[in-house]
This record gives structure tokens, C-alpha cells and sequence, in this order.
């Protein structure tokens, strides 16, 4: 096996190996287990640099293994699927650092860490899947994988928001399944190619084609949380921060959106897609998404469930960008699922430091909160301001590359989606901002740690200060070589040149 | 109509009669009973059955399946009796419990 | 050139387990080391069998140079190979499994005196079943293993136990006898028992719709088919679990082989409409199956109601009629035994450390017991077909089977099925993630019985990873050939 046929493996082993380690390692190792965390994220970041490298030079990095007759087990880094290795593999390292800090002393750290690896080569899987099947083994594999995690806690509440998330993901799945293998016995392929595989089909399938399209986008809208598929998410915000920041940023939300990023680019083809006359009932939805998810986002006390809501509403920023038949759109909607992630997870970082620190869990708690940690509140406002998309953060530009999209594509009521969106946005995170700077500090914090003069420990307040640094870097050097937003023109000039 | 299949009717008679007799009775003994009539009713089948032409010496293959599943039938009979004590010894009836805890 | 001596593989297969059978009857005292040799034998030389029938195809042998009629004839193709190497798999997990299980301080020693002596006995009636190349050989070969899986419930002793085995003894010899009459039928009408020369010979005609009649009924009832299935879940469950495992695993297949190989080879004309009968029972026993799985007390008898659904699955090939049908069911076959071995381990293994398996109570034991829950999770995704995992292929070539045979609502059976199969897993799976610290009387299991579960489960998911050798096996003597050219 070649170096270019063994690396997708390589990437996925760099999680994998050290999670089922894990697994076996006594609770009190600590320090081994913090090694062997830390060593392979690095390592994974390393192997994905190597590849982010060859894949811009035009290297074919393959790995293809029978699964059956006539159907391989295919992982293949394509520019599409780097744009989201990059994303889980940074992410991870940070989560990785902030689950450390966060989770120090309490029970079960084996097990919490060894589905921690376990979700994030799932992801990885995901992101380099090079066919459907592929694609749907490592999307079960993380459900499976996250469950764990979002019942870690053993309470009733945990289990109960497990069990509803197992509800909607299992039957995704299954529908995902019923799409794929009928597709499967339809076109005889599922290898994702450019532009699609099914506009050779006879005309006379077009009818099953929308079908299984609706089966396809509904098994995956369940993970990106599309309305009226979202209940499981606002649920899921019991589980612990860093997972939290891991289904919101990096793995289960993303899966959904990639996945539907995938279908309508490189199963159905976005021309056909348009033929089929299925993208605009889909960006409508999205847009019904994004605008429910902020006004429910409004109404909610509890600050993780309004950051939940507020996923609800972002994610779907990405499917309506792809939806929009228009280049400068697509780029929009690609360039939001990382600049989405990174400051998606700056907030719940934040909001799982106030948990940890002060005891804070509600949005009326946190008066005052930016005396007693600033760097905390700096982070979080950082955040915020992108996901309202001020300029010059990273979510101003996918709203900008949105928009413009909207206006080439002739879908002018886009644009109001869109100000509609960033104003509810400023309405759910500005009085919390104006709270936390402006208004008095209470007497006693709810349940105060100390940590010695800091406002936090090391490893709680190192991960959104870098994610909100990113925030930042990624809005101010948009155009740089290998931003994501380059690396989103590069997929999207793929897709639209013919 | 040949004499032989007047003993194969006879036959599937006593396999229909055991049958019968299996579902109706409940102590186990009848229906261990029941099963080895209906075993003997298989065996007379295949032994009438085994005179295929008119006159002709009969088939000997028959006889010898007969002779293997009588032997089967005799230790499949002995384990369902010494079953069947051990079923009286632990529950004090000879019959099968109603479905009680499912 | 072959590297592997070139002797009766298959003869050996079936003599080896017998030579342990009485060498543990002779010797109890030994019967642990002979039993694992045997059963170390008998993977190899399903290996060797494994390794001829790849090189030469498909074997025949005449027992002692008599050849059919009236001598026994032996054949091996990839159908009856894949089927060894099942038995062989399970069965090596099983006897290593079973050295923990009944080899306790505590434990009485004539269960164990008695257990190994017929489980070889077992493995030998299985064996030589997958091998018999005529119908009436296939009579005796159930039989016996019939009356073994017998003698091995009641094992257990208790009154659960002693009811469960009585009953399931009268319902294998009933099902048997439908059997045998129907043989007699056939060889009435054909003047053979070989399976070839009747496939040859048999013309659809009232006697051969009786005998059809007659065997597919007695079959079905030694397979449990919804709703032929009322005597399983109380035999499997009371059993101790080994032999659960065994009989989940290995026991019910074997009579549904025989099944397939008729189906298959004799009564290829048989109509449409048996089929789908065929079929609609299993979908029934799918969900009926699933629903009691989901409502059971006991998490033993909640893994044989599961068992009662995924036989079910297998019947859903008979309306699809392709090959690619077929492989899906032998498939499910294959990972459902290798899954519900690894299932009933972990079961036996709960029952062994806190001495109950009421599944309300379950979070005082599985939490303490990692390896083994892990072992039943794993298991589980086998069994609920996600992937990656063998019940993921069979559940994919099915479904695939169903689309291009046109008939889509046997794979809403299918996904059905697996939403329900993931309910009962995860409210199990479940209890390990509770905050239960109540002080809980316990015995120590010994590592080998966890380790055995794990690794079960570990196959079962890898089986999902390297389907396409398994499947090559399945191509040689192309037992499904017939149904392909018609």
C-alpha cells in the first residue's frame, strides 16, 4: 500500500488508536491519557497539513478497500472534504484541551475520552468519505459514538435527552439507508463525483430521484438540525460543555450539513438538482430554519439552550447557501460551515467556563460577569459580534458572500432572510453582551471556584481565547492563501466550471 | 386399490390420530404416547411404500431408514421419560406449566 | 500445489467431535482440555475442508466407498462451508466460554460432566448436518441434535428449565416427524434420498406438494417461525448461557438450512404464493419479535424474542427470490450467530456477577462490568444492522434484494425491524450511563467469560469490514446457481 493510498487511513488511525487505548487505561492515568489525547490530535493535524499540501498540488490521496461486490469502502481527500478535516482536526485539538481542564477530577474520564476519539474519526470518516455507503457507516458510527457523551452525566436529564436524540438520529439513519440503497440499485454507483452522477439517468426515474432526494435530505437534516427535525438539539445542551462544543461546532451538526452539501454537489449535481426543481423548497426551509431558530433563540433563559437555538438557525445558513443556484452563494454557504464552527464553539467554551467558574447557567445570571473574567467575556463578545456579522469578524463574510449570492441568483428575498436573521441575532446577544459589561456585578457569585487570582484555569480559558483569536483572523485574512474562504472558491469553481 | 397403500393410509390414519392426540391430552406420558404413534405411522408408511411395483421384491432402502428411526425414536423416547420424571420430581405435576411468567 | 494433505476433511469433522464426545464421557475429570482440543481440532480442519473446497470446489465423498443410495454420502460447497465455519467460530467461543462458566468454585460438578460430553455431541450432529448430501441423512443428523440441545436445556435443572426442555423436546420430535413423513413421500414417489438425483427428478405432482407441505412445516417449526415460535424464547432463555448461546446461535439455523437446501435444490417449481406466505410470517416475526423483545422483564428472555425476529429476517428472501436475497439472509444468519452468541455471553455473564437479570435492576451490575457491556453494545449494532457490522451487510443486501425484486415493503420490514432492535438495545445500553451507587452483592466472573464476549462481538462488527471473503465462499458449487439461471 502506497504512501497516497495509506495517509486517509493514517488520519482516521491518528484518533481512532489512541481513543481504543483509552478505553482499557485505568481512571487515575491521567497523564498518559492526556498524552495520548494531545498526541494524536497533534499528529492528526499533522497527517491532515500533509494532506491539505498534496491535495492543493493536485496528489490523489485514496484508500479504497472492498466492503462489497462491486460497492468499496472508498475515503478520498477531495477539496470539499479537506475544507472539513481541517475544520475537525483543529477543533478537536482545542476541544481536546478544553475537555481536559474541564472534566478534571470527575468520574469516568476513560470512557468520556475514549468517545472522544471515537466521535472525531467518525467525523473525519465522514468528511472523507468518497462514496454514500461510506459516507452512512461513518455517520451511524457517530451516532453511536455520541451518545455516550451526551449521557456521560448519568442523570435523568442526560438519559432522557439521550434517549430523544437516539429517537431522531436512529430514524435519520434509516432513512438515510432506505435513500442510499435505493439510489444504489438505480444508478449501480455512489462514488461522489463532481457535479454529480445521476444526470445520465433516464428522465423517466426523475420521479423516484425527488423521492429519494427528500429521503436522503431528511435523514441527514435530522443531524443539521433543519426544522422540523431540530428537537433533539436544544435537549442535547444538558450534556457537558466541551460536548456541547463538540455537536454543535465540529461533529453531529456538521455531519448534517456536509452530508447535505454532498448530496446536492456530487450525488445529484446542483444543475440537476435545480432541474429536478428541488433546491428551492429546500433553501425555503432552510430559510424557515434559520429565521425559527433565532426567534426562539430570543425567548431563552437558559444561555446554552439560546446558543443551541442559535446553531439551529446558523447551520442552515450553509444549506441555503448551497440551495441558491450561484457560485458566490455556494461559496458563502461552504465558507460558513467553518467560520460557523469556530465561533459556535468560542461560545459554548465561554458558557461552559461561567458553568465551571461561577456557577452560571442562565442568561439573568450573568450581571456583571466581564469584571470577574474579562478574558472569558472577551472571547465571548468576539464571537457573538461574528455571528451577528459585524465586520471585519468571519461571520460578516459568509453573510456578505451569501448576500451577494442571493442578488446573482435572483433570489432577492434572500436578503431579507438574512437581515432579518442578523437582527434577531443582535437582539439575542447584544443585552447579554450589555449585561455582562455594563450592568453590576451581584454581591456573590452562584458558586464561586477559586483559581488562584486567575479568573480560570489554563486549559478552560486557553481554548476560546485561541478560537475567538481565530474568529477574528479568519474575517481579517479572508483572502489570504489557504483561508477558507480561498479554499471555498477553489470547491466552488469546481462545481461551476463545466 | 393394493394392499400396500391401504397400509400407507393406515399409516398417515395413526400419524393424524397421534397428532390429534398430542394437542389434545395434557400429561406428559399420553403425549409421549402420542408421539411414538405417530412415529410408528411415519414408519409403516415408509415400509408399505417401499413395495413400489406390484409383486416385485420390495425396496430394501425403507426397511433399513425404519430400522435407524427406531432407534432414534427409542432414545428420543427414553430422554423424554426420564425428561418427564424430572419434570414431576421439580414441579409436582407431569404436564407443562402454562406460559406463567412470560 | 496444496500445502494442506489432501484427507477426508469433511469425514474428519464429523469423526473429531464424536472422539471427543466419548473421550469427555470416558475421562470427566479431563473433560476441559479435551474439550478445547477438540474444538480446536475442529477449527482446523473446517480450515483444511475450507482450504479444498477453495482449491478443488466443490466435495463429494462416499462414507466407507458405498456411495448413494444406500450408503451415506458427504458434500461440501460454499453453502455447507460457510455453515462449518459458523459452527466452528461459535463454537470454539463457546467452549472456551464454557471453561469459566461451568468450572465455578460453587457449581455442581455433574453439570460440567455433562455438559462437555454433549455439546460435542452437538457439534458433531452439526456438523455431520451440514454436510449430509441426502434428505434422510438429514432426518438423523437433526434428530440428534435435536435430543443433544435437549438434554443440554435441562442442564440448567429448576423447574423454568425442566418445562422449557420438555416442551421444546416435543415440539423438535413433532417437527421431525413431519419431516420424516414427508421423506417417505419423496422416496415413494423418486426412489432416491440423494439430494442431487431428486432435484433431478422430482416433477411438481399432489405427493410432492404433501411432502413439500409436510417438510416445510416440520422445518419451520424446529426454526421458530412466527408462529411456530412459542416454544423458543422460554427453551433458550432458561438454559444456562452457553448453552443459550449455542442454541440461539447455531441450533435454529440448522434446521432452516435444510429448508434452504430443499427450497433450493428439490422444490425450485414451488409456487408464488408459498412465498410470500413464507415471507409475511417472517416479517411477522420481525415485529412480533421486536415488540416482546421491547416489554420483556428479563434480559434473557428478551435476547431470545430478539432471536425470534432475526430468524424472521432470513424468511424474508423467500418472496425475493435472488440471489442477492439469499446472500442477504445467509448473511444475517452468519452475524446473528456470531452477535447473539456474543449477546447471550454477556447475558450469562450478568447472571454469574449479581446473580439476576431483571433489566430494571441491571445498573447495579453492567456498570461494573465494562468489558461485558461493551460486549453486548457491540453485539447489539450487529443485531440492530448498523453499520459497520455483518448485520449491517445482510441488512443492506436485503434491502437491496427487496428494491430490485420490486417489492420495497419487505425493506420497511427490515428498517422496522432495526428501529425496534434499537430500542430494547439501547434501553439496556442504557444503565450503564446511570448514577446507581447501591452496594450490591457479587461474585467475580472470570476474565476468559468477558473476554470471550468481547471478542464474539468484536467478529460480529469486523464481519461488517471483510464481507466480501465470506461471500466468495457463498460463490463455490453456486448453491444458489438454479435460482439465478431461472
Amino acid at each position: 500500500m502506497s504512501w497516497d493510498s495509506a495517509l486517509p487511513l493514517f488520519v482516521l488511525a491518528s484518533s481512532l488508536l489512541p481513543g481504543l487505548v483509552i478505553f482499557f487505561l485505568p481512571e487515575e492515568r491521567v497523564a498518559i491519557r492526556t498524552t495520548l489525547n494531545l498526541a494524536g490530535a497533534v499528529l492528526k493535524l499533522a497527517l491532515v497539513g500533509v494532506m491539505i499540501w498534496g491535495v492543493f498540488h493536485g496528489s490523489h490521496y485514496e484508500t479504497r478497500l472492498p466492503l462489497l461486490p462491486g460497492l468499496d469502502l472508498l475515503l478520498r481527500a477531495d477539496s470539499l472534504s479537506m475544507l472539513f478535516v481541517v475544520l475537525s482536526s483543529v477543533l478537536w485539538l482545542v476541544t481536546t484541551v478544553y475537555a481536559v481542564g474541564y472534566l478534571e477530577g470527575s468520574p469516568n474520564r476513560s470512557r468520556f475520552f475514549g468517545f472522544f476519539s471515537l466521535c472525531v474519526t467518525a467525523t473525519i470518516g465522514v468528511a472523507l468519505a468518497g462514496n454514500l455507503v461510506t459516507f452512512l457507516l461513518f455517520y451511524e458510527l457517530l451516532t453511536l459514538a455520541t451518545y455516550p457523551l451526551i449521557v456521560h452525566r448519568g442523570t435523568d436529564e442526560a438519559r432522557r435527552a439521550g434517549r430523544t436524540y437516539l429517537i431522531y438520529t436512529i430514524a435519520g439513519g434509516a432513512l438515510l439507508l432506505i435513500g442510499t440503497a435505493w439510489l444504489y440499485t438505480l444508478s449501480g454507483t455512489l462514488a461522489f463525483t463532481a457535479r454529480g452522477f445521476l444526470s445520465g439517468l433516464d428522465e423517466s426515474h426523475n420521479g423516484v430521484l425527488v423521492v429519494i432526494f427528500v429521503l436522503l435530505i431528511a435523514g441527514l437534516g435530522v443531524k443539521a438540525a433543519l426544522i422540523p427535525l431540530h428537537g433533539w438539539l436544544p435537549q442535547a445542551m444538558v450534556a457537558a460543555a466541551p460536548v456541547s462544543a463538540l455537536l454543535h461546532a465540529v461533529a453531529v451538526v456538521k455531519a448534517g450539513a456536509f452530508g447535505i452539501v454532498r448530496v446536492v454537489y456530487d450525488v445529484y449535481g446542483l444543475q440537476f438538482s435545480a432541474s429536478l426543481g428541488v433546491t428551492l423548497p429546500l433553501a425555503i426551509v432552510a430559510a424557515v430554519t434559520i429565521i425559527y431558530g433565532s426567534m426562539r433563540a430570543l425567548f431563552q433563559d437558559d444561555l446554552k439552550r439560546r446558543l443551541a437555538f442559535s446553531t439551529v438557525s446558523q447551520v442552515a445558513y450553509i444549506v441555503l447557501g448551497i440551495t441558491i443556484v450561484g457560485p458566490l452563494a455556494a461559496v458563502g454557504g461552504l465558507v460558513h460551515l467553518v467560520h460557523q464552527g469556530v465561533m459556535k464553539i468560542t461560545l459554548f467554551f465561554c458558557a461552559g467556563n461561567l458553568a465551571e467558574t461561577l456557577g452560571i447557567h442562565n442568561v439573568s445570571e450573568m450581571n456583571g460577569v466581564g469584571r470577574r473574567m474579562p478574558w472569558t467575556m472577551v472571547a465571548f463578545t468576539v464571537a457573538a459580534f461574528g455571528m451577528i456579522g459585524t465586520p471585519p469578524l468571519a461571520g460578516f463574510v459568509s453573510k456578505w458572500y451569501l448576500g451577494l449570492g442571493a442578488l446573482d441568483g435572483g433570489q432577492g428575498w434572500v436578503i431579507f432572510v438574512l437581515a432579518g436573521s442578523s437582527l434577531l441575532n443582535a437582539a439575542y446577544f447584544l443585552p447579554i453582551l450589555y449585561a455582562a459589561w455594563f450592568k453590576a456585578p451581584p454581591d456573590a457569585w452562584l458558586a464561586e471556584r477559586s483559581f488562584g487570582g486567575r479568573e480560570t484555569a489554563w486549559a478552560l480559558l486557553a481554548p476560546p481565547l485561541v478560537t475567538a483569536f481565530l474568529t477574528l483572523a479568519l474575517g481579517l485574512l479572508a483572502s489570504a492563501p489557504f483561508s477558507p474562504l480561498q479554499w471555498a472558491r477553489f470547491i466552488t469553481r469546481l462545481e461551476y466550471t463545466p | 386399490m393394493s394392499s400396500a397403500f391401504l397400509y400407507a393410509l393406515v399409516g398417515v390414519g395413526l400419524f393424524t390420530l397421534g397428532l390429534y392426540a398430542l394437542i389434545v391430552h395434557t400429561h406428559l406420558l399420553r403425549k409421549i404416547l402420542a408421539i411414538n404413534v405417530m412415529a410408528s405411522g411415519v414408519f409403516l408408511v415408509l415400509v408399505a411404500l417401499a413395495a413400489r411395483t406390484q409383486g416385485a421384491t420390495p425396496d430394501p432402502v425403507p426397511h433399513a431408514m425404519v430400522i435407524t428411526g427406531i432407534v432414534v425414536a427409542v432414545s428420543a423416547t427414553a430422554l423424554a421419560l426420564a425428561l418427564m420424571l424430572r419434570v414431576r420430581a421439580e414441579t409436582g405435576r407431569a404436564e407443562l406449566a402454562e406460559e406463567s411468567q412470560e | 500445489m496444496s500445502y494442506v494433505p489432501d484427507i477426508h476433511w469433511g469425514v474428519m469433522v464429523i469423526v473429531l467431535p464424536l472422539a471427543g464426545a466419548v473421550c469427555c464421557f470416558l475421562w470427566p475429570r479431563r473433560a476441559v482440555p479435551l474439550g478445547l482440543v477438540t474444538a480446536l481440532g475442529i477449527v482446523a480442519c473446517v480450515a483444511g475442508l475450507g482450504w479444498q473446497v477453495v482449491e478443488q470446489g466443490a466435495q463429494r465423498y462416499a462414507v466407507g466407498g458405498w456411495g448413494a443410495p444406500l450408503g451415506i454420502d458427504l458434500y461440501a460447497d460454499g453453502l455447507s462451508l460457510l455453515m462449518l465455519m459458523v459452527a466452528a467460530v461459535a463454537g470454539l467461543g463457546i467452549s472456551v466460554y464454557s471453561c469459566g462458566y461451568f468450572h465455578r468454585p460453587d457449581a455442581k460438578r455433574d453439570k460440567a460432566k455433562h455438559f462437555w460430553p454433549l455439546w460435542m455431541f452437538l457439534w458433531a450432529a452439526l456438523n455431520a448436518l451440514f454436510l449430509s448430501a441426502d434428505i434422510f441423512n438429514l432426518y438423523v443428523t437433526l434428530e440428534l441434535l435435536g435430543l443433544a440441545a435437549v438434554a443440554l436445556v435441562a442442564l440448567a435443572g429448576g423447574a423454568d428449565a425442566l418445562t422449557g426442555a420438555m416442551r421444546y423436546l416435543l415440539v423438535s420430535l413433532l417437527g421431525s416427524l413431519f419431516y420424516l413423513l414427508g421423506v417417505a413421500l419423496l422416496y415413494h414417489g423418486f426412489g432416491s434420498v440423494d439430494i442431487t438425483l431428486l432435484a433431478e427428478r422430482v416433477e411438481p405432482s399432489p405427493v410432492v406438494w404433501a411432502a413439500m407441505g409436510l417438510m416445510v412445516t416440520g422445518l419451520l417449526l424446529k426454526t421458530a417461525l412466527f408462529p411456530l415460535h412459542f416454544w423458543l424464547p422460554s427453551a433458550h432463555a432458561s438454559a444456562p448461557a452457553p448453552v443459550s448461546a449455542l442454541l440461539s446461535a447455531l441450533v435454529v439455523k440448522a434446521s432452516f438450512y435444510i429448508l434452504l437446501r430443499l427450497w433450493l435444490e428439490i422444490f425450485p417449481f414451488a409456487n408464488a404464493a408459498l412465498a410470500q406466505l413464507l415471507g409475511l410470517l417472517g416479517a411477522a416475526a420481525v415485529l412480533w419479535g421486536g415488540f416482546q423483545a421491547l416489554f420483556q422483564a428479563r434480559l434473557k428472555m428478551l435476547i431470545a424474542y430478539s432471536t425470534v425476529a432475526q430468524l424472521g429476517y432470513l424468511f424474508l428472501a423467500f418472496p425475493l427470490a435472488n440471489v442477492i436475497g439469499w446472500t442477504g439472509a445467509l448473511y444475517m444468519l452468519l452475524s446473528h450467530a456470531v452477535a447473539k452468541t456474543a449477546m447471550f455471553m454477556a447475558a450469562g455473564n450478568i447472571l454469574y456477577f449479581g446473580g439476576h437479570d431483571r433489566i430494571v435492576d441491571l445498573d447495579r451490575v453492567v456498570q461494573r462490568l465494562p468489558l461485558t457491556i461493551t460486549a453486548f453494545a457491540l453485539a447489539g449494532v450487529s443485531i440492530m444492522g448498523l453499520p459497520p457490522s455483518g448485520g449491517f451487510i445482510a441488512k443492506w443486501l436485503l434491502l437491496e434484494a427487496a428494491i430490485r425484486a420490486a417489492q420495497w415493503w419487505w425493506g420497511g420490514i427490515l428498517i422496522l425491524g432495526g428501529l425496534l432492535s434499537a430500542a430494547w438495545v439501547f434501553k439496556v445500553v442504557g444503565y450503564a450511563f446511570t448514577q446507581s451507587e447501591v452496594p450490591h452483592e457479587t461474585r467475580t466472573v472470570p476474565a476468559s467469560m468477558e473476554w470471550t464476549a468481547l471478542v464474539m462481538a468484536v467478529v460480529a462488527i469486523l464481519l461488517g469490514l471483510f464481507a466480501p471473503w465470506p461471500l466468495a465462499l457463498l460463490e463455490i458449487g453456486s448453491p444458489f446457481g438454479r435460482e439465478n439461471a431461472g
